[in-house]
């Protein structure tokens, strides 16, 4: 009679050593396996060979776009020797670092300090470079990195004509963003139909500038 | 088994007759995301091409060592491989376009039209003829690409690869630049190709 039992499993077939060898998932993947460290090598190869270009550019992109904001435009092909500065600022019990490029003339005098920020946009982060006066008083520029915001409207944020509004305005007063033409020196025009990104932006850089301020000397 | 094609028919196929892009159907996301201009869609065609001959090439050479079950993990670690490659490689020495591609190089990974490739073509027959498939293959991908990014960038601001051929007066139609010139410029693609060939 058949065991019809449905309590007891089904015995599984006697394997031999050798069977039971060969149907390991060892040895199954024995090729995936080979070629996880075959492909593992060459990568980390490509990595150590180009990671260092990939840094540099990253580091140039910064760099180039230095002397233009300290400078503005037309005095941008003027030489400026960089130095790197981490600055720590204790925000609420945590810390907040900002990679601070110290720019010097030629000659030795400072020619002001760039700054990278980063904060919260309308659709994703945005990034961009501060440029501040040797005393940090007044903004020099600012030029934006990195951004996702909407097309047509948010991402008009880039453009030369919005981001000049930024130069010379001092910091000793937060900027505000208003609509439809500004009246008064801290205030900022927004963007037709991307209040949120304008807003966004001018907030990166006030914190920014509140954070830096007492904290630049030559 | 049915006789597998050669390597002259296989390369032949691949730019038309089995054009990925309009008569497979394949790959779709990245065509319609970066072709809003010729440099990008040219960039991501030649990263195709890159992967896509070495990946048909290792799957060829090692064709006889898979085993079905393990088949498509293969394909996967291959393609990841070379697609890694050519992502740092662009970042390195192409540092712009590597930032305007975005997400779109790493994700090749997934591209379907490699991973297919692989199944169709290079598991099954040998390295000659994988690498005519890849690279006819690439060349109508490319060609789909192109057709696509020629319209829209065309349409959408007055210039190829950055130099303006049409006059200053036209009116750029940036909708041809945003995602829905991308679907409706495929869409009629695909439509006129099809005419075309049902009129044959």
């Amino acid at each position: 009679m058949v065991d019809m039992n449905p309590l007891k499993p089904l015995q599984p077939m006697p394997l031999s050593m050798m069977q039971y060898f060969r149907e390991s998932y060892i040895v199954q993947g024995w090729l995936v396996l080979m070629l996880c460290f075959f492909f593992g090598g060459t990568l980390s190869g490509v990595q150590l060979k180009l990671n260092p270009i990939i840094e540099e550019n990253k580091a140039n992109e910064t760099k180039q776009r230095i002397p233009e904001l300290l400078l503005g435009p037309s005095e941008a092909q003027q030489p400026l020797d960089l130095k790197l500065h981490t600055i720590e600022v204790e925000k609420k019990g945590r810390k907040v670092f900002y990679n601070v490029y110290e720019a010097r003339f030629a000659d030795g005098k400072l020619a002001g300090w760039v700054t990278k920020a980063v904060g919260q946009g309308y659709a994703d982060r945005i990034e961009l470079l501060l440029g501040l006066d040797p005393n940090a008083e007044k903004i020099t520029g600012v030029f934006i990195l990195d951004q996702k915001e909407t097309p047509g409207l948010g991402n008009k944020i880039v453009t030369e004509k919005w981001r000049s509004q930024f130069a010379g305005k001092e910091t000793k007063q937060l900027l505000t963003v208003v609509k439809g033409g500004v009246k008064a020196d801290h205030q900022i025009d927004a963007i037709s139909g991307a209040t949120i990104s304008s807003k966004s932006v001018t907030a990166i850089i006030n914190t920014a500038v509140n954070d830096l301020k007492g904290k630049l000397r030559g | 088994m049915a006789e597998q094609p050669t390597a002259s028919e296989r390369f032949i196929q691949g730019i038309l007759p089995e054009n990925p892009v309009y008569r497979q159907v394949l790959g779709l996301c990245p065509t319609l995301a970066v072709t809003n201009g010729m440099k990008p869609a040219m960039t991501m065609a030649g990263a195709v091409l890159f992967v896509l001959v070495c990946s048909n090439i290792i799957t060829s050479l090692i064709r006889g060592l898979l085993k079905p079950h393990l088949r498509i993990i293969v394909f996967t670690l291959t393609i990841a491989t070379f697609v890694t490659i050519a992502d740092r490689f662009l970042a390195a020495f192409m540092y712009d376009m590597s930032k305007a591609l975005g997400p779109y190089i790493p994700l090749i990974i997934v591209n379907c039209i490699i991973i297919c490739r692989c199944e169709v073509c290079a598991s099954k027959q040998g390295v000659f003829t994988a690498a005519s498939d890849a690279v006819g293959q690439s060349l109508g991908y490319a060609l789909a690409l192109s057709s696509i990014a020629i319209v829209r960038e065309v349409l959408g601001t007055g210039m190829i690869f950055g130099y303006r051929v049409l006059p200053e007066a036209w009116p750029d139609w940036s909708i041809m630049i945003l995602p829905p010139g991308a679907f409706l410029t495929l869409g009629l693609l695909m439509g006129t190709v099809n005419w075309f060939s049902e009129r044959k």
